[in-house]
């Protein structure tokens, strides 16, 4: 069965299958910016990527990160969590509010629960480990570029436990709390599926999938959850 | 045991460790004793007389430490410590000295044998107090000094001697004489414990501050060493595997897996729950197999013996999926709800038919399925040639635990 490894990789009614090119709808090539302090690792990405990405640019640090992508305006910028200079939430602090359009991709060697939500919560539309391979890679990009969420199993995990079930009545019942379906695809992501098996097995379609997707990125971000700043507390998150 | 010749060191007077002439710190080298209880010694012989001169004598006849150049000199600031020390030694010893030539003045005269007895005796105590290792007198500190019935003996024993002292003072018609002279003696006597007191907790303070920091140190070092090497070595073992592309992934993933929980992650107690339990049954398999997987839990919670259960039953999914499937990666999650926990194993392998396996071979039914069932949980098998595998289990959690 034709199945991509990386769950989350199939894009809204269009089908990335192998050997397909990676672009947009109207057929361009995304234009990355690549920050990480990792010199190394930052010419190995670009060699994996190759041709399916447009690197515009790189930086090592908070500031310069800032003022690269000022000037270049990416479709997408690749962030690696942990900057020199206050990280990559520093990052999107500085340049979410004056260039919305662009899509921020976190990448890190951790997957520790205070790296991953903390990135999501400031704005990056997905998380990615780097031990992804080069295609994963390329298809992750693709897809936050498109505007779409990339949800890893262990990303789903970690918003499945803090929107945990409690008995403390939500502050705002539409932020605060998964809905049953929204729940249901979470779970299915963590368990590995990827977006058209869970549509598959939800007897939805992956459009939907996709909504629902999008809907908990939006709650992750926006909530202001009891449970979730505690939760985020405990872990200093905030 | 048998007894080694060693080599005994020569009697020197000692440059350092000294309060005088270093003769007391040199004739305990050399017998190999506690410089103290050689200093204790020479004082009590010092008050009936004798010890002076023997201590002129040594100080005379034997030479002083010759300059070895080894030990290096103490730096500054430890050189005040010791100085500082040794005064507040020097003075300990001083009025030790005074109250027992008084002592022995009031009582009589030096050649009392009852007095002799006692301060022998009081010696022995501190020695035999000097000599005990650390923890032999955490054993008499604690078993004398915090319990109440101790306190209580030790109350009681005060007592008694002070009844027996009066008394026998009563009996020999010497209690009215004697009375200054014991209100003066006890006087001197809290005299003395002032100016040693703080000595001797000074000492055990640093001796603790320093026991703590030995410690610490020791830790972060063995711990440092074991990492880098332990990095060093999986390097050394990619570059010469380096032809075989799985080998080295696993050993970078092992490598990987163990620096981050280091690095990033707060150390769990494996035994106790089950999401770090989890993770360190998978951890094995992929050690062992070489298939990567990747473990997802929400919430946690203590083991109890369904759950024990169904990790056996869970690594005997991952290990059938990591031997049978083909499959790059595996996906495991566990979801712990209020009422039950959930395990998932996944994989996009080969997937097999179920309705093919023999009835009688152990594996799928009796390892998974009839253990869940065993302990009052259910497994499903969702399989399908091609289409890979899911093994789903589910425990209900025992009502203590929740």
């Amino acid at each position: 069965m034709p199945d991509a490894g990386f769950p989350g990789t199939e894009g809204a009614g269009r089908v990335h299958g192998v050997g397909e090119e990676n672009t947009f709808a109207n057929g361009r090539v995304p234009r990355v910016v690549i920050v990480d302090d990792h010199r190394l690792f930052r010419s190995g990405v670009r060699g994996e990527l190759g041709d399916a990405v447009e690197v515009v640019g790189e930086a090592g640090d908070v500031d310069s990160a800032v003022r690269v992508i000022s000037e270049q305006r990416p479709d997408l910028v690749l962030l690696d969590v942990h900057l020199p200079g206050g990280g990559g939430v520093e990052v999107l602090r500085r340049v979410l509010p004056k260039h919305p359009e662009i899509r921020f991709l976190a990448l890190s060697v951790s997957d520790a629960a205070e790296d991953v939500i903390g990135v999501v919560r400031g704005g990056a539309r997905g998380y990615v480990t780097k031990t992804i391979s080069g295609k994963e890679l390329a298809d992750a990009i693709v897809r936050v570029a498109d505007g779409d969420a990339v949800f890893s199993p262990r990303l789903a995990g970690f918003v499945l436990d803090a929107f945990a079930a409690t008995d403390a009545p939500p502050v705002d019942p539409e932020l605060d709390r998964l809905t049953q379906r929204e729940r249901e695809v979470l779970r299915l992501i963590a368990r590995g599926y990827a977006y058209k098996e869970v549509a598959r097995e939800l007897f939805i379609s992956v459009k939907t999938v996709e909504t629902h997707v999008s809907s908990v990125l939006r709650k992750l971000q926006l909530s202001n959850r009891h449970e979730l700043s505690r939760w985020a507390t405990a872990r200093k998150l905030v | 045991m048998t007894a080694t010749r060693e080599e005994t060191p020569r009697l020197y007077r000692r440059r350092d460790d000294r309060l005088l002439g270093g003769v007391c710190s040199g004739l305990a080298r050399h017998l190999g004793i506690d410089p103290v209880v050689a200093r204790l010694a020479l004082l009590a012989l010092a008050v009936g007389g004798v010890g002076l001169a023997v201590y002129i004598a040594l100080m005379l006849v034997v030479p002083v430490e010759p300059e070895t150049g080894e030990g290096a000199s103490p730096t500054g600031e430890e050189s005040v410590r010791r100085k500082g020390r040794d005064i507040s030694q020097m003075l300990a010893y001083v009025a030790l000295a005074t109250g027992l030539g008084l002592l022995f003045l009031l009582f009589g005269g030096v050649l009392d044998p009852l007095l002799w007895f006692l301060v022998f005796g009081a010696l022995g105590g501190t020695i035999l107090w000097q000599q005990a290792n650390p923890a032999e007198r955490d054993e008499w500190v604690a078993s004398t000094a915090l319990r109440g019935k101790a306190w209580l003996r030790t109350g009681v024993g005060i007592l008694l001697v002070i009844v027996g002292v009066i008394g026998f003072l009563a009996f020999q018609q010497q209690l009215h004489e004697a009375r200054a002279g014991l209100t003066f003696a006890l006087t001197l006597l809290a005299g003395i414990a002032l100016i040693v007191a703080p000595w001797i907790v000074g000492l055990v303070r640093e001796r603790d501050r320093e026991r703590r920091e030995r410690i610490r140190n020791q830790e972060r070092a063995e711990l440092a060493a074991h990492i880098h090497d332990s990095v060093l070595h999986t390097l050394t073992l990619i570059q010469r595997r380096a032809d075989d592309p799985r080998e080295v992934q696993r050993l970078a993933r092992v490598q990987e897996r163990a620096l981050r929980s280091w690095l990033y992650q707060r150390r769990t107690d494996t035994e106790t729950t089950v999401s770090p339990a989890l993770e360190r049954v998978a951890a094995e398999v992929e050690e062992t197999h070489g298939v990567p997987i990747e473990v997802v839990s929400v919430g946690d919670c203590p083991l109890d013996e369904g759950l024990h259960a169904t990790l056996q039953a869970a690594r005997e999914a991952m290990v059938n999926a990591a031997k049978y499937a083909g499959a790059d990666t595996i996906s495991v999650f566990c979801e712990v709800e209020p009422e039950e926990v959930l395990v998932f194993v996944r994989d996009r392998g080969a997937g097999f038919d179920l309705n093919a396996v023999p009835a009688d071979r152990m594996g799928v039914r009796g390892s998974i399925i009839g253990r869940m069932e065993r302990h009052g949980g259910q497994a499903r098998i969702r399989t399908a040639p091609g289409e890979g595998t899911e093994v789903q289990l589910r425990m209900p959690r025992s009502p203590a635990a929740r």
